[in-house]
C-alpha cells in the first residue's frame, strides 16, 4: 500500500504485552554481540598463529638460537584455565534462575581463577628463554602470549564488576544473562589459551 | 497495555495523537551542548557518520586536486618530494579509510538499516555512537599529523621496511598505524550493531526470505568487516611493535619478512574493496527496483551472488603481490578465483539490466546516477580482469593503469551510488526533495570530468608512467596526457560546488517529500519525512519483500510494548517470529567519554609504551560507567517472567 | 590469427602518438620475445572486454529506452511473469557466456604466463641487480673475484641470448621494470629471486623502480643496453680493466681531489684506495649514457651540477653537497669523465 490510495483503518494488531523482557542463551542479543566479539578477537589470533608458521618457514632452526620456552608455567597455566571452565559453567547454569548468593560465589571462584592464571602468565613471561626484542621468533611468542594475557585481564575486570555487581540489586533481568554471557568469553579464553600453549610449548618441541 | 485509543497506521502518524506524545516524549535525545554528545539514536548517527565522511571526501579531493597540478608538466615545482608524498599517502588512507567505509557502510547502514527493519533504533546504541566519536578521534589525529607535517608519507599501504624502523623515523608511520587502528575498531562496532539489528530486530513476519537485498548485504559486509579488519589491525599493530619496542616481525635479518606484512594486509585489503563496493550494489538493487516501477528481478540468485562475493573476495588478495615472484602455480589459482569473482558480479549485473526490461523506466535523479554507475563501474571491472591474468599484471602494476582501474571500480562501484543514494534518501532525512536541475548538472560536469581525467591514465600506465612518483622527465613524453587528465579536475570540481549548493538550497527551500516521495517498498517510507524521534508509532509486521507495495491493507501492526520506557521487540534471527523484549538504554555520554579515553590511550602509546598501562584506568572507569545499569526497578519486570 | 595481429597496428597507432626517444619503455611496443607475448594477451583480451563493454552498455541503452515512461509521481507498481520468464532464459545465458568467457581468459593467461616465464639455458648472461634507494647496484658475477663486474644503472646484454637477473634489495621494496622487456619483478630484501628474459631487437630499452621506495622514487630509472654479442663481449673487456690513470695534471689532481674529500666515503674506484661499495661504483662511470639513475646526461655540466649540490636534483637523496673550490671541481669533472 502507497501513500497515494486513500488510507484505509487496520483493525488488526500483533500483541506482544506477554513477552519476557529478558532472555537466556543464544537468544539474547547480547549473546549475539559476544559471538561477533569472541570471531573478531579469534581472527586476531587465527592471524598470529598464521604469522608464526609463516615465520616458521622462513627459518631453518626452530626456535632460532634459542632453549624452548620453559614448561613448567605453561603446564600450570593449562591446568588452570581446564579446571576454571568448571566455575564458569556452574554460574552459568545458576544465572536464570536470579539466586544472587549463588552467582556471587561461582564469580567470584572464577575470578580467583582468572587472578591465579595471570599471575602464572606474569611468571611465565620471564621463563620464555628469550626477549622481544631477540628476532621474529621471539617477537611472535611475546605478542601472542601478550594478546592473551590482555584477554585475562579483560576478564578478570568483567568478572570482577559482575561480581561486585551481584551483591546489589542491579542484578537481575539483562545482568543475569550477561553474568552467563560473560562464562562464554572466559571458554574463549580458555580454548584460545590452550592453543597457544600447545603452539608456543608444543611446537618449539616436537615440530 | 489496555488502549481505547483508536490504532493508527505508520504512513497515518502525524505526530498529534495521544500515543505519538508519549513516545516522543520517552524517545526523545538530550538538547543542549552535552546533549549533543549523548545522542544515541541512529538516524542522528547516521547523519553524523555520512556529513563528517563527505568533508573528509572533500579534503582527501583537495589532495589529489594538488597532486594533479603537480603532475600536470613535467619536472614541475609546486611541490617537493617529500610534501607529494605526505599527499599521495593521504590522499589514499583518507578515502579508504575516512571516507568510504564511513560514509557507505556506516552511514547509511546506520541510518537506513533500522528504518529497512521496522525497528526503533540501531541494536547497541551506545556501541554505535563509540563509533562514530572513535571515528572522528582517528581522523583528527590523521589530518592533525599532515597538518603538523607528520603527515604518513609511505603510501596509503605502507609497506615495510620502507614504514618500518629503519626507514621511516620520526612518527608518520606510527600516525598511520593508529588511525588504523581508530577507524577499524570503529568500523568493527558499527559491524555488530548492524548484524544484531538485521539478525534481531526485523519487524514481524520479515523472514530471512522477505527481508530486502539492502539488508542481506549489510549484513554479508558486516561479517566481512568482522573476519578482514582483524588482519589489518594484526598487520598496523606488528609494524607498530617494530617500530616502538623493537620487535623483529619485518626485520629480514633476524627471522622477519616483508611478504608476511602484505599478505597480513591485503587479506584485510581484498576483502576491503568489496566492503566499499558491496553497499553500493546494495543501493543500486534497492533504486533499480523502485525506478523500473517492480519487483527485483531475481531476488535469489542477487543474494547468493552477494554472499558468494563475500566468501570469495577473502581468496583472492594474492592478485596484489603478483610481482614478488611467488610460485607460478600459487598464482594460476588467485587469477582463476579473481576470475571467478567477476561471476557473482556479473549475475547481478544481468539481474538488474532484466528488471529495467521488464519495468517501467522513471529516469528521475537517483536512477540517473545508478546509470552513471552502470557505464564506469563496468569499465572498472573489466580492467580488473586484464589485472586478473599474471602476465598482464605483472606489466600494468604499479602503474597508472591500475590507478585507473580502482577508480573506476571505487567511484565508479562507490561514490556515484552514494550520490544516488543521498539524493534518494535526502527527502527521507530532510523532508524535502533535492533540485533536480541542479542534480542534472551535478551528474554530468562530474561524469565527464571523472572521464576525462581517469580513462586517460589507462595510457599513461600502457606508456610506463609508475605510480606514485612526484615529477617525470619530459623525455617520458607523459606530459601531453597528464595535462589531459590534469584537466578532468575542473569539470569534477564544478559538478561537486553545484551538489554542494543543492544541498544547501534544497535543505531550507526544496520540495516538500511527504512519508514516500518516491513510491519505494521499503518500511523506511512508511513514516514522516523526516522520521520521529520513535521512528514507527508500532512496530509494523511485514507478509511479502515489498511490504509498502504488496502487503494487505489489514497488514497487523504491533501493540503491546511499553510507551513510558524505551521498549524495543527482539525476533527470531530467521523467521522473525517476536522473543522478547529490550529496554534501549537512552541517551548516554559515557560512549563519548570513553572515546575519549581510548582516544588518549591510543594516541599516547604512538610516544610511549607507558600509554597503555597509564590509560587503561580511565579506560576502564569510561566503560565501568558505560556498562553500571541504571533506570528501572527490577520489581515490575521480574514478576512473572522468570 | 593474422587478423588479431593484424588489429594491433591501428590500436598502436592510436595509442601511440608520439616518437620514442631515448628509450623505449612502452608495453605495447615490446622489443622482446616476452613483451610480444603479453602484448598478443593485452590486445586478446582487450578486443574481448571491448566486445563485452559494447554489448553490456547496449543492453542497458535498450532496456532502458524502451522502458521509459516520463513520468513525475511514481507509476504503480506492474508484474508480468511472462517476460520474467523469457528475461531468466536471457540472464541464464549470459552467465553461461560470461562463465566460458572468464574460462577462456583463464587459460590463455595461464598459457601466456607459462611461455614468458619458461625461459632457461645452460649458459644464461647472469646480472644480479641490487635495489637501493635510489640507485641500481648491478653485477655481474663470477666465481673469480677479478671477473666480476660490478657498475651501476646500465645494464648491458647481448642479444639473443638468455639472462638471469637474480634480484635483492639493500634496503626496502624496488621493482625492476622495462615495460618494452617483460613484466616487471619485485626486489625484497630478505628474498633473492631469479626471473629471465632475453631481447632480440637491439636497443636502449629504459626502466622505472616501480614499487614506492621513497623520496626519490621518481627519479630511480635504468636502461637495459641490448647489443650485437662482439660489442658486448668489449663492453665487459673494458669493464674488467681498473681504473684508467690519469693522464694529465689535470686529470691527477682530479683524483688527489677524489680521494681527500668525501667521495672516497660512498664510492669505488678500482685501482684507487677507494673501495666504498655504499654509492654507485665509479671506475668507469665516463662510459655511461646518464648519471644520478638516468636522470641526468652524462656531461661535464651535469656532472659538476651534481656533485656540488645533488639535493637540489634529488632531494633527499643520500649523497651530500659537496663545496669545493672552482678548479678543484673542474679537475674532478675532468679526471671522472676519463674514467671510461
Amino acid at each position: 500500500m502507497s501513500t497515494f490510495d486513500p488510507p484505509v483503518p487496520r483493525p488488526m494488531t500483533l500483541d506482544v504485552s506477554g513477552l519476557p523482557s529478558v532472555a537466556f542463551g543464544h537468544r539474547n542479543t547480547t549473546w549475539l554481540a559476544n559471538v561477533f566479539y569472541m570471531a573478531i578477537e579469534g581472527m586476531m589470533f587465527a592471524m598470529m598463529f598464521a604469522t608464526y608458521f609463516y615465520l616458521r618457514t622462513r627459518s631453518t632452526n626452530w626456535p632460532p638460537g634459542h632453549l624452548p620456552p620453559a614448561l613448567r608455567y605453561g603446564i600450570a597455566n593449562a591446568v588452570v584455565f581446564l579446571v576454571s571452565v568448571i566455575p564458569a559453567r556452574w554460574v552459568a547454569k545458576r544465572a536464570p534462575s536470579g539466586d544472587r548468593g549463588a552467582i556471587r560465589k561461582g564469580l567470584l571462584i572464577l575470578a580467583l581463577f582468572a587472578l591465579i592464571a595471570t599471575a602464572i602468565r606474569v611468571f611465565e613471561f620471564t621463563t620464555l628463554n628469550c626477549r622481544w626484542t631477540d628476532d621474529a621468533y621471539s617477537s611472535t611468542i611475546w605478542v601472542l602470549i601478550g594478546m592473551h594475557s590482555g584477554h585475562l585481564i579483560t576478564e578478570l575486570i568483567e568478572t570482577l564488576v559482575l561480581f561486585v555487581m551481584s551483591f546489589t540489586s542491579k542484578m537481575e533481568g539483562t545482568r543475569l544473562a550477561d553474568a552467563a554471557i560473560n562464562s562464554d568469553y572466559w571458554y574463549f579464553v580458555v580454548v584460545t589459551g590452550l592453543m597457544i600453549d600447545v603452539l608456543i610449548y608444543g611446537t618449539t618441541r616436537f615440530l | 497495555m489496555a488502549v481505547a485509543e483508536p490504532i493508527i497506521p505508520n504512513d497515518q502518524d502525524t505526530g498529534q495523537s495521544e500515543l505519538a506524545h508519549r513516545l516522543a516524549r520517552t524517545w526523545r535525545q538530550s538538547g543542549g551542548f552535552w546533549g549533543w554528545f549523548s545522542n544515541t539514536h541512529h538516524t542522528d548517527i547516521g547523519i553524523r557518520f555520512m556529513v563528517t565522511a563527505f568533508i573528509f571526501f572533500l579534503l582527501a579531493g583537495i589532495l589529489a586536486a594538488m597532486m594533479r597540478l603537480q603532475l600536470i608538466r613535467p619536472e614541475n615545482s609546486l611541490m617537493g618530494p617529500d610534501l607529494y608524498n605526505q599527499i599521495f599517502t593521504m590522499h589514499g588512507s583518507t578515502m579508504i579509510f575516512l571516507f568510504a567505509v564511513p560514509m557507505m557502510f556506516q552511514g547509511f547502514g546506520v541510518y537506513v538499516v533500522p528504518l529497512m527493519c521496522g525497528a526503533r533504533n540501531i541494536a547497541f546504541p551506545r556501541l554505535n555512537a563509540f563509533s562514530y566519536y572513535l571515528y572522528v578521534g582517528g581522523a583528527l589525529v590523521l589530518w592533525g599529523g599532515l597538518l603538523t607535517n607528520t603527515g604518513p608519507d609511505v603510501g596509503w599501504f605502507a609497506y615495510v621496511p620502507l614504514s618500518g624502523p629503519a626507514y621511516s623515523p620520526g612518527h608518520r608511520a606510527d600516525i598511520w598505524s593508529q588511525m588504523i587502528t581508530f577507524t577499524e575498531v570503529s568500523a568493527l562496532g558499527v559491524a555488530i550493531c548492524l548484524a544484531t539489528t538485521i539478525l534481531r530486530h526485523r519487524a514481524p513476519g520479515m523472514t530471512l526470505n522477505r527481508m530486502p537485498i539492502l539488508l542481506w548485504e549489510k549484513l554479508v559486509i558486516s561479517m566481512m568487516v568482522i573476519f578482514a579488519m582483524p588482519a589489518v589491525m594484526i598487520a598496523s599493530g606488528l609494524l607498530l611493535l617494530d617500530r616502538l619496542v623493537g620487535t623483529h616481525f619485518f626485520n629480514p635479518a633476524e627471522g622477519g619478512d616483508v611478504l608476511l606484512y602484505q599478505h597480513l594486509f591485503w587479506f584485510f585489503g581484498h576483502p576491503e574493496v568489496y566492503i566499499i563496493f558491496l553497499p553500493g550494489a546494495a543501493i543500486i538493487s534497492t533504486l533499480v527496483e523502485c525506478f523500473s516501477r517492480r519487483r527485483i528481478f531475481g531476488y535469489t540468485p542477487i543474494v547468493v551472488s552477494v554472499v558468494a562475493t563475500g566468501f570469495v573476495g577473502f581468496s583472492v588478495w594474492v592478485h596484489h603481490m603478483f610481482a614478488t615472484g611467488l610460485p607460478q602455480l600459487s598464482e594460476s589459482f588467485f587469477t582463476a578465483a579473481s576470475l571467478m569473482i567477476v561471476i557473482p558480479t556479473g549475475v547481478q549485473f544481468f539481474c538488474w539490466v532484466a528488471t529495467i526490461w521488464n519495468g517501467r523506466l522513471q529516469l528521475r535523479l537517483p536512477m540517473l546516477w545508478a546509470f552513471g554507475f552502470f557505464f564506469v563501474f563496468l569499465i572498472g571491472g573489466l580492467s580488473g580482469v586484464m589485472l586478473a591474468s599474471v602476465p598482464l599484471d605483472l606489466q600494468v602494476h604499479d602503474t597508472y593503469f591500475v590507478v585507473a582501474h580502482f577508480h573506476y571500480v571505487l567511484i565508479g562501484g562507490a561514490l556515484f551510488p552514494m550520490f544516488a543514494g543521498i539524493y534518494f534518501w535526502f527527502p527521507k532525512m530532510t523532508g524535502r526533495i533535492a533540485d533536480e536541475t541542479l542534480g542534472k548538472w551535478h551528474f554530468w560536469l562530474f561524469f565527464i570530468g571523472f572521464n576525462i581525467t581517469f580513462f586517460t591514465l589507462h595510457f599513461l600506465g600502457l606508456r610506463g608512467m609508475p605510480r606514485r612518483v612526484y615529477t617525470y622527465s619530459p623525455d617520458m613524453h607523459w606530459h601531453r596526457l597528464n595535462l589531459l587528465a590534469s584537466s578532468g579536475v575542473i569539470f569534477m570540481t564544478a559538478g561537486l560546488l553545484v551538489f554542494l549548493a543543492n544541498m544547501l538550497r534544497s535543505r531550507k527551500s526544496g520540495e516538500i517529500a511527504g512519508n514516500n516521495p518516491w513510491g519505494d517498498a521499503g518500511l523506511e517510507w512508511s513514516v514522516s519525512s523526516p522520521p520521529p524521534a520513535y521512528n514507527f508509532l508500532h512496530i509494523p509486521t511485514v507478509s511479502g519483500r515489498d511490504p509498502l507495495w504488496e502487503d494487505p491493507p489489514d497488514q497487523p501492526i504491533v501493540v503491546g510494548l511499553r510507551d513510558d520506557i524505551r521498549e524495543t521487540l527482539v525476533t527470531h534471527s530467521l523467521d522473525a517470529d517476536p522473543q522478547y523484549k529490550e529496554e534501549d538504554p537512552g541517551p548516554s555520554i559515557w560512549p563519548f567519554l570513553a572515546a575519549l579515553t581510548v582516544s588518549a590511550t591510543f594516541v599516547g602509546s604512538i610516544f610511549t609504551p607507558w600509554a597503555v598501562p597509564i590509560g587503561a584506568p580511565p579506560v576502564i572507569v569510561t566503560l565501568l560507567g558505560w556498562l553500571w545499569p541504571r533506570g528501572h526497578s527490577p520489581a515490575p519486570r521480574l514478576a512473572g517472567e522468570l | 590469427m593474422k587478423l588479431l595481429e593484424l588489429s594491433f597496428i591501428p590500436a598502436r597507432l592510436v595509442i601511440q602518438a608520439m616518437p620514442l626517444n631515448p628509450g623505449s619503455h612502452l608495453v605495447l611496443h615490446a622489443g622482446a620475445p616476452q613483451g610480444r607475448n603479453i602484448e598478443w594477451l593485452y590486445w586478446s583480451i582487450f578486443w574481448v572486454l571491448v566486445a563485452v563493454f559494447v554489448l553490456m552498455i547496449a543492453a542497458f541503452t535498450r532496456a532502458g529506452a524502451r522502458s521509459h515512461v516520463s513520468a513525475w509521481k511514481p507509476l504503480p507498481i506492474i508484474e508480468n511473469d511472462e517476460a520474467d520468464r523469457r528475461a531468466a532464459w536471457a540472464v541464464w545465458s549470459a552467465v553461461g557466456v560470461t562463465v566460458i568467457t572468464l574460462f577462456v581468459i583463464l587459460v590463455i593467461s595461464v598459457v601466456t604466463g607459462k611461455r614468458v616465464e619458461g625461459l632457461t639455458s645452460k649458459n644464461p648472461v647472469t646480472v644480479q641487480i641490487t635495489g637501493h634507494q635510489w640507485w641500481w647496484e648491478v653485477t655481474y658475477p663470477n666465481s673469480q673475484a677479478d671477473q666480476t663486474i660490478t657498475t651501476a644503472n646500465e645494464i648491458h646484454i647481448p642479444i639473443n641470448t638468455r639472462v638471469v637477473v637474480l634480484t635483492n634489495s639493500a634496503d626496502v621494496i624496488h621493482s625492476f621494470w622495462a615495460p618494452s622487456i617483460t613484466g616487471k619483478r619485485d626486489l625484497l630484501p630478505g628474498y633473492s629471486s631469479a626471473f629471465w628474459f632475453e631481447v632480440d631487437k637491439a636497443g636502449i630499452y629504459h626502466g622505472q623502480c616501480a614499487e614506492f621506495c621513497g623520496l626519490q622514487h621518481a627519479h630511480m630509472g635504468f636502461s637495459v643496453i641490448a647489443e650485437p654479442v662482439d660489442k658486448f663481449d668489449a663492453w665487459k673487456r673494458q669493464q674488467l680493466k681498473p681504473a684508467s690513470d690519469p693522464s694529465d695534471a689535470e686529470a691527477s689532481r682530479g683524483r688527489d681531489v677524489f680521494l681527500t674529500h668525501a667521495c672516497l666515503m660512498c664510492h669505488t674506484i678500482r685501482g684507487t684506495d677507494a673501495g666504498s661499495r655504499f654509492g654507485p661504483d665509479l671506475t668507469h662511470v665516463a662510459s655511461r649514457n646518464m648519471i644520478a639513475a638516468e636522470t641526468l646526461p652524462n656531461t661535464a655540466g651535469a656532472l659538476g651540477g651534481w656533485i656540488v649540490d645533488p639535493q637540489r636534483i634529488k632531494p633527499g637523496t643520500k649523497m651530500t653537497p659537496n663545496a669545493l673550490a672552482p678548479d678543484d671541481l673542474q679537475a674532478l669533472i675532468v679526471y671522472l669523465r676519463s674514467l671510461e
